[in-house]
């Protein structure tokens, strides 16, 4: 351990401003970047998940009213 | 080597790489990460220069270095996927061009915050600088012009061409502290023969690099994960994966 103590170190030789901004800037934007990846992914899995249940819906609907399509395509 | 390589131009291989890659990617980066900063800010000798305010390059250094070398890593993505037509290979780029910016801002942004008590000066108009900074627009350029097409083909051609014709930056930012008389200092590691630095202030810097490069492998695999479920939507095997990993969560979620 090169400072002798807490306040030491916090202290950073007077440079505290400078090197703790610079840690807390690097790691909270990495730790958003992260996040926002891992987010993304989860949203776009769920987007895929509703857009297959849409897609089933619609394909019950016409089986329901087979007429209905007929119908459309004579008039 | 091509034959292996070859597959992995199939999005669905590659998202199962991605898969497979990316907890090992995650535990490693967090792991070298929490060594290097830990040993680098409580443990390595103070500067006798500079004192305390050193231990900013233990971001700063791996920052700037790995900036170059995703831009690099980027480029070479472009080239395969103008020349080799891979849709695999421009999903890579546009992966990795968010978390290059990242690392541009970071360099940008620690060198300015250690700049201010060693220089005097938050910014210079200095050769090193200035050309680090063309890199991050470099990174927007790329971005924006993939997201200016909707045809993702088109898109990934043209911000593949901005990428490559962007590479002429890189020797640049290298070389600039040789060329131009900068106020930044020359290289500090790269020099292997006689580096300029103790073994012991070193060594955390260089698992940091590990980790930060780790960190980026990462945060790439997994947006290329989402750029390839994006583009893929509709394909039946997209379709099954959401279905089985939501059904994961939901079956993790009762049993706690």
């Amino acid at each position: 351990m090169q400072f002798e103590s807490l306040n030491a170190f916090l202290n950073m030789g007077g440079y505290a401003l400078y090197v703790w901004l610079s840690f807390g800037v690097t790691f909270l934007s990495m730790g958003v970047l992260a996040l926002q990846t891992k987010v993304e992914s989860k949203v776009l899995l769920q987007k895929v998940l509703k857009e297959q249940q849409r897609r089933q819906r619609i394909k019950l609907a016409r089986q329901k009213k087979p007429a209905y399509s007929n119908m459309k395509s004579d008039s | 080597m091509w034959k292996w390589l070859h597959p992995y131009a199939k999005t669905e291989k590659a998202y199962q790489l991605c898969s497979s890659l990316s907890p090992w990617f995650w535990t490693g980066a967090i792991i070298c990460l929490l060594i290097g900063t830990v040993w680098g800010l409580a443990f390595a000798p103070s500067d006798y220069q500079q004192g305390d305010s050193f231990r900013i390059i233990y971001i700063h250094v791996p920052a700037a270095i790995l900036s170059m070398s995703t831009y690099v890593a980027m480029a070479v993505a472009a080239l395969v996927g103008i020349v080799w037509q891979w849709r695999t290979a421009f999903m890579s780029m546009i992966a990795l061009a968010p978390v290059g910016a990242l690392m541009t801002f970071i360099a940008l942004f620690t060198g300015a915050a250690w700049g201010k008590p060693m220089w005097g000066a938050w910014w210079v108009w200095d050769a090193r600088l200035t050309s680090e900074l063309i890199l991050l627009f470099l990174y927007f350029g790329v971005m924006a012009l993939y997201s200016a097409f909707d045809d993702k083909q088109q898109a990934g051609k043209a911000a593949g061409v901005m990428a490559l014709v962007g590479v002429v930056n890189i020797p640049i930012i290298h070389y600039s502290v040789e060329w131009w008389n900068t106020l930044h200092q020359g290289a500090t590691i790269s020099k292997f023969d006689k580096p300029s630095i103790a073994p012991e202030m070193l060594w955390p810097l260089l698992i940091n690099l590990l980790g930060f490069a780790l960190f980026i492998g990462a945060v790439t695999v997994v947006r290329l994960q989402n750029e390839i479920v994006r583009r893929e939507l509709h394909r039946p095997w997209v379709q099954q994966l959401a279905c089985s990993k939501l059904d994961a969560n939901l079956e993790h979620n009762d049993a706690v």
